[in-house]
């Protein structure tokens, strides 16, 4: 499995390759029994690139994460395997990641104020992060932070350095969350909904700088995001999870274009849309995602997929090839969907919630 | 489709579309909301005001649907409140099928709430988590005393009217998805056989597959019931799909309103451009192929806003085309919402329509 989705690529030997997930998973007990969080992902993040992952609510995208990050509670149970630049992350002791958190691998959440304290200054908190991993003096660490929120597009950062957190706005905040994500030159970066609390005009300031943290540091990005418009504006491929899998990946426009998946065609046809007007109906999918307490076999959005066989009720379909060998779907018959159009497959009712 | 089949419990159905009857059934009028900024202490004094609305018109026709759209803090759900009488005008009208609810005694408004109900952002804060489904929707009949002796069955109706299983209705709200609950809410807004629905935010908590059969609903509803709605809500991309008219609001105003299509396609406020421009397309080529017009910075505070015109503070025409005394008018003439050749009402002294989509 080594040369899967990079094959034929010139980069094709794992050194390429920042972040290697393999087979993660993740489960949390609970008193009803082992909540299947993550069921197995795996993917490969090469240098610069930026790997969109989407899905739903409880598809299992911020938890995948988080297990890279070594910031799930003492009670999940993890199995696989996270390599950062050959390194293992998983099993590794508090003191191990440390060293790695915030330099080599930075996070940046949904809402700014989870990662900033409230009680110390913006350039409190940069230069603390800086010191924490450089050996420079507080002035050194002090003027790199005032050149760092210059970076992320924060107006007069040589006054706004000395603010706290309360005095900005949501998005100036997120900026800052970015700019002490940049401040260590970080591998990679992974941004869980950076902008969904944030208004639309906001939104597209904070994805420039986002943009441009990623430019200057050289860093891979993992985006994870629920909005479809973002991803298609940002990624380079795509990584579709559905209860705890991923479900299909390829390049931006395999998954937008050409996708085999039904779910992510059903996701494509239920999203409004700003450039269609009223006439297009939208495309709702049935039901909703299964809980991940005892999800039955077979693959699990069969009880919501129009295609969906006796097969699909017994057998969960692996990840394999679709157009490409960099575009790969997890579905028994997505050759069927060569030239299916989201209205071909799922009808335009007002249901779409059925229990 | 087969839940809308069983309309028995609605008998109002109005075959009426956006064009039908030309009275309208909401007419706001130069509303005003303002909130006064209370210092410390138990006699706080008033320390300046909150400039939540500011002279907004607008006019609502039965089975038509209004998107009334903005950022955050733009006044849009401020707005909403002040249509159902939850929110008191500090000056101006709302006028309800030609009643100025300011006029009418605490009774009279509560009769004239029948015909006007909400389907609220949060289902799960706004249902009662202690009452059963039926009790949810039989609330509001219970209060107005309506339906006593087929009750149930009513519920029933209105259950299968939304796409809900008519069984379920002794299940608790926690039993159900996000688009049920969603769906139980606007259940209970139906229960009164209302004219005029405010929806505000009504999908935006809910994911993508789900919220695309909560818009088809509401499309369906207005459709057999002829209601009218004021949808109130930040997503453009929905607005577009689902709105008539739009009218988009900025700091407390209505900078520009006009027909969906119209406005979507030739928006002529700067700020309107700007927001259009900043909606990600779901389509790869499309969207990297696009042209943003940037705002920078973020809303100012509504407690002192800015003079003349409230965008020009973040306006990129302000700060990039206009000489200074161009300049100077903005800053010290308000612009009026009105048609400066454009097609449709706009209020900016240098409107001028550019495609941005």
């Amino acid at each position: 499995m080594t040369t899967e989705l990079t094959a034929g690529t010139p980069a094709a030997d794992e050194s390429a390759d920042v972040l290697v997930v393999e087979d993660l998973t993740v489960s949390f007990p609970t008193d009803d029994g082992p909540v299947q969080a993550v069921r197995g992902v795996s993917y490969r993040l090469r240098e610069r690139e930026i790997l969109g992952i989407v899905g739903e609510s409880g598809s299992g995208k911020s938890v995948t994460s988080m297990a890279i990050m070594g910031l799930l509670p003492r009670s999940a149970r993890i199995t696989g395997s996270i390599r950062f630049r050959g390194q293992e992350l998983v099993g590794l002791r508090e003191s191990g990641l440390n060293k790695l958190r915030g330099s080599k691998i930075a996070m940046i959440f949904q809402d700014p104020m989870t990662s900033l304290n409230p009680v110390y200054t913006i350039g409190y908190q940069l230069a603390e992060t800086i010191l924490a991993h450089n050996n420079v003096s507080k002035a050194q660490a002090r003027k790199r932070s005032v050149e760092l929120l210059d970076a992320v597009g924060i107006p007069n950062p040589g006054q706004r350095v000395d603010s706290y957190p309360h005095e900005l706005s949501g998005g100036v905040r997120q900026r800052v969350v970015i700019a002490i994500a940049m401040a260590n030159r970080p591998d990679v970066i992974i941004a869980d909904e950076p902008t969904t609390a944030l208004d639309v005009t906001v939104q597209s300031q904070v994805l420039d700088a986002l943009r441009t943290a990623q430019q200057e540091t050289g860093a891979a990005m993992v985006l994870i995001t629920h909005d479809l418009g973002v991803v298609a504006g940002q990624a380079d491929r795509v990584l579709v999870m559905y209860a705890g899998k991923p479900v299909e990946i390829g390049d931006v426009e395999d998954i937008y274009y050409r996708p085999r998946m039904p779910y992510t065609m059903g996701l494509l046809g239920s999203v409004p849309r700003l450039d269609a007007g009223r006439s297009r109906r939208l495309l709702p999918i049935l039901g909703s995602p299964p809980s991940l307490l005892n999800l039955p076999a077979g693959c699990p959005f069969t009880p919501r997929c129009p295609m969906a066989r006796d097969r699909c009720e017994t057998e969960e379909p692996a990840l394999t090839d679709a157009t490409s060998r960099r575009h790969r779907a997890a579905c028994h018959f997505s050759e069927e969907l060569a030239d299916v159009r989201p209205h071909d497959l799922f009808a335009p009712t007002a249901e779409g919630d059925l229990p | 489709m087969t839940a809308l089949d069983h309309n028995a419990a609605i008998p109002n159905a109005v075959p009426s579309g956006p064009t039908g009857p030309t009275k309208p059934i909401l007419s706001v009028r130069d509303l005003v909301v303002h909130f006064p900024v209370r210092g410390r202490g138990l006699l706080g004094r008033t320390k300046g005001t909150v400039h939540a609305v500011c002279d907004v018109s607008f006019e609502i026709y039965p089975g038509e649907t209004l998107g009334l759209v903005g950022e955050s803090g733009c006044g849009k759900s401020t707005t909403s409140r002040a249509v159902l009488g939850l929110r008191r005008a500090t000056s101006g009208q709302v006028v309800f099928e030609e009643q100025d609810i300011a006029e009418l005694s605490a009774n009279r408004l509560r009769r004239l709430r029948r015909q006007m109900q909400i389907v609220f952002q949060d289902p799960m804060a706004s249902l009662d988590p202690r009452l059963t489904v039926h009790e949810i929707i039989a609330e509001p009949l219970r209060i107005h005393r309506l339906h006593a002796a087929d009750r149930a069955r009513y519920v029933a109706d209105l259950m299968q009217t939304v796409g809900l299983n008519s069984e379920h209705g002794n299940r608790y709200p926690h039993e159900f998805s996000g688009g049920q609950r969603q769906r139980i809410g606007i259940a209970r807004a139906l229960a009164l056989e209302p004219k005029l629905l405010v929806l505000d935010e009504p999908v935006s908590a809910l994911d993508v597959s789900i919220q695309a059969g909560v818009v088809n609903l509401l499309e369906d509803l207005q459709r057999r019931l002829g209601l009218a709605y004021l949808f109130v809500a930040h997503d453009l991309s929905v607005v577009r799909h689902v709105a008539d008219r739009v009218a988009v609001m900025y700091l407390g105003r209505i900078v520009e309103t006009g027909k969906s299509e119209e406005l979507f396609a030739n928006p002529a406020h700067p700020y309107t451009q700007a927001l259009i421009s900043a909606i990600p397309i779901p389509d790869p080529r499309k969207e990297r192929a696009r042209r943003r017009i940037v705002v920078s910075g973020e809303m100012p505070s509504p407690t002192d806003p800015p003079s003349g015109c409230r965008f020009r503070t973040r306006c990129p025409l302000f700060a990039n085309r206009l000489d200074d005394s161009e300049r100077t008018r903005c800053q010290q003439e308000v612009p009026e919402l009105a048609e400066r050749g454009q097609g449709h009402p706009v209020a900016c002294h240098f409107a001028e329509a550019v495609p941005v989509l």
